[in-house]
């Protein structure tokens, strides 16, 4: 009973990873960059679903979509400032930029409004305890399992079913290709950092819902989780985002379960070094051979 | 360049020379305290800075007893105090020090809040033998540092382990658990320093320790290792951490289904804890602090009533209650000693014997460490009940 327990502990864990790793993904796939600045879209998320609720007194679906919003339009305004100029630089130039980025939003935001963490209030969602043969399931995290699929879902029909998904595809497919044959590129990586900065946002109201403590620097960590679960799945790849974010939330249940607790970071990258040893190419990936 | 090296020897010489000028106008040669009627007492405190809060309430409780001692003074004596801010800064508690033992030639002093700002002044009160009284540094360091006793340094505040123990005689005792669980920080020396104190008391009075889990500050998900904990099928839980992760622990171990009685030390007292916790997930948990505005105690509710007459309707802290009891604290030693010599009043705080203050009736140990009791405040929908009192 304590196993099934310790796995619904780390699908709850593992969809918000999920969530995160999917923005990676998506950036990753069509402008093979590595968004570092991520795990803080994510907070800012997390920060405007705090105050659509305590502010604007908001409920949960409300303050998600607002949260989605703000953050879709703060990945597009970091694309178009930070990224776009340095779409034909080499990519150690870009990759820097955006830990630039990354560090300046954090601190920015301290500066502006102070390091100190706030709490979500406790009545966002409501929290009946179900017993079922002896596991305990909080209402909670089936909530958050559940709106973490629903969005998935919804992102796995605009990549397959509409034509912008259809010109995201494209694009990550052979950017120049794509621009010739009549595709806005440049629209078309925005619309990309857009639902991926979406999927951040929700990931932080989800989170401040489920974990209550927020601050500015709590993107950090989940952000680097996110980044090794979108490697595990294969980087790039949709569903391997989805796969590689609940099997870590597992993982790192099962480590803390074991009695390991204090390892269960460390646990987290050590799967990201043997990933990269053994199966660089991720979960999903497919052994491509460089082209000469 | 050795014209500037020159210029530089010369300019301290001066320095110096100006510095030593000062001493001597002032000084004369009886070193400490006052003239006549007065006896001057330092007060080293962090009334800027980072703990503000911490300072200015020890402030204020030291004030308000300064006042009522004034009243009658000491022997004829009146005490007078002399503030400096260290602004939470180890360097500036050093110069504070440094200050007001050779500027301001005072009997003793009183400060500073924190452990670090404390340990900053040590030296400086060993070198120049005046007594240093820290209000609430509770780090076993500040009066016993590399087996040695520093000889001139004391506190109110009961020491970190202290709490460790009281937990674990209010679990046996109060509790009646039979086996505990303990779940510590282990990025914090505080919350090493109560679990071992506390796993010591508990085996010693025959209770068992089920399971030790560990976590990191700033950790946010803590069910895996909770799921654990459960599965020991523990009576009680000790929590020694600070408030933010003990928040969501108790949290996160209420949903869980662990509904046992929590226990954690001082850390836990800030309202952002029943935030986070949220106050029903509180209820059945417990802290040791240094004292509660509603222990029904008749010494305790005079110095609340006579507290809130002073601060408009405030209702004193743990910290103004340390500070009330810090003035309280020297005045008997200096009553005792007969005189404001400094050295005289080192070894009359040395001998304090079940002196009755607000945060409870104490005796010194051999390492400068009040032994006293504790209180334990129970938690009720958000709201830190007085339970009880325990001896050590």
């Amino acid at each position: 009973m304590e196993l099934i327990q310790q796995l619904i502990n780390g699908v709850s864990l593992g969809s918000i990873y999920a969530l995160i790793a999917l923005g990676y993904t998506m950036v990753y796939g069509i402008v093979k960059l590595i968004n570092f600045a991520h795990g803080d879209v994510f907070m800012v998320g997390s920060f405007v679903g705090f105050y659509s609720i305590t502010v604007l007194d908001l409920s949960f679906v409300p303050a998600l979509l607002i949260s989605m919003t703000v953050c879709a339009l703060f990945g597009v305004l970091i694309e178009r400032i930070a990224y776009k100029p340095l779409r034909n630089a080499t990519r150690i130039a870009a990759l820097i930029t955006a830990i630039g980025v990354s560090l300046l939003i954090e601190y920015g935001f301290i500066y502006v409004r102070g390091a100190q963490p706030e709490a979500y209030p406790n009545d966002v969602l409501p929290t009946d305890k179900f017993n079922i043969f002896g596991v305990s399931i909080n209402s909670q995290s089936i909530l958050i399992f559940g709106v973490a699929v629903v969005l998935m879902i919804i992102l796995q029909i605009i990549v397959h079913k509409t034509k912008i998904g259809k010109a995201m595809r494209a694009v990550s497919f052979d950017a120049d290709a794509a621009k010739l044959m009549g595709i806005n590129v440049d629209n078309t990586i925005s619309a990309t950092f857009a639902i991926g900065s979406a999927l951040a946002g929700a990931a932080g109201v989800i989170f401040g819902i489920y974990y209550i403590k927020i601050e500015p620097l709590m993107g950090v960590l989940p952000g680097l989780k996110a980044f090794v679960a979108a490697v595990l799945g294969g980087i790039g790849i949709i569903p391997g985002a989805m796969v590689g974010g609940l099997l870590l939330g597992v993982i790192e249940a099962l480590v803390s379960a074991a009695g390991y607790s204090l390892w269960r970071d460390a646990v987290a990258f050590v799967v990201l070094i043997l990933i990269l040893i053994f199966m660089p190419q991720g979960l999903f990936g497919k052994n491509k051979k460089e082209k000469v | 360049m050795k014209k500037k090296k020159l210029a530089g020897a010369f300019l301290s010489l001066t320095l110096a020379a100006g510095v030593l000028a000062g001493c001597s106008g002032s000084g004369s040669s009886e070193k400490s305290s006052g003239d006549g009627d007065t006896i001057k007492i330092g007060v080293n405190l962090e009334l800027s800075g980072g703990v503000a809060s911490y300072g200015q309430s020890i402030a204020e409780g030291l004030e308000l007893a300064t006042a009522e001692i004034n009243k009658e003074g000491i022997d004829g004596k009146k005490i007078k105090l002399i503030k400096v801010d260290n602004k939470s800064e180890a360097s500036e508690a050093t110069s504070g020090a440094i200050k007001l033992t050779s500027q301001d030639q005072v009997a003793a002093i009183v400060g500073a809040a924190t452990s670090t700002n404390s340990i900053a002044q040590v030296q400086i009160a060993q070198d120049n033998k005046v007594p240093v009284i820290s209000p609430s540094g509770t780090s076993p360091e500040i009066t016993f540092s590399k087996d040695k006793l520093n000889d001139y340094i004391f506190r109110t505040s009961f020491i970190d382990p202290f709490q460790g123990t009281v937990a674990a005689n209010f679990a046996t005792k109060e509790i009646k658990a039979k086996s505990a669980a303990i779940y510590i920080d282990s990025s914090s020396d505080y919350s090493k320093g109560l679990a071992a104190a506390f796993k010591e008391q508990f085996e010693k009075n025959g209770g068992k320790i089920v399971a030790e889990e560990a976590y990191i500050a700033k950790d946010t998900d803590f069910r895996s290792t909770l799921t654990r904990l459960k599965s020991a099928k523990p009576d009680f839980i000790f929590l020694p951490g600070y408030y933010e992760e003990a928040g969501l622990i108790v949290k996160q171990a209420r949903e869980t289904g662990l509904d046992v009685p929590f226990m954690g030390g001082d850390g836990w007292d800030s309202p952002k804890l029943v935030e986070i916790a949220g106050p029903k997930a509180l209820n059945n948990t417990f802290i040791t602090n240094h004292y509660s505005s509603g222990d029904p105690d008749e010494k305790i509710q005079n110095f609340v009533s006579a507290f809130k007459a002073k601060y408009k309707d405030k209702s004193p802290d743990a910290f103004n209650a340390l500070g009330y009891d810090t003035g309280y604290f020297l005045a008997d030693a200096i009553k005792r000693a007969g005189s404001a010599d400094s050295e005289k009043i080192k070894e009359a705080l040395e001998k304090t014997k079940d002196l009755e203050l607000v945060t409870g009736t104490f005796t010194l140990d051999e390492k400068h460490n009040p032994i006293k009791s504790a209180t334990i405040l129970e938690f009720k929908e958000g709201k830190q009940v007085f339970n009880t009192k325990i001896n050590p």
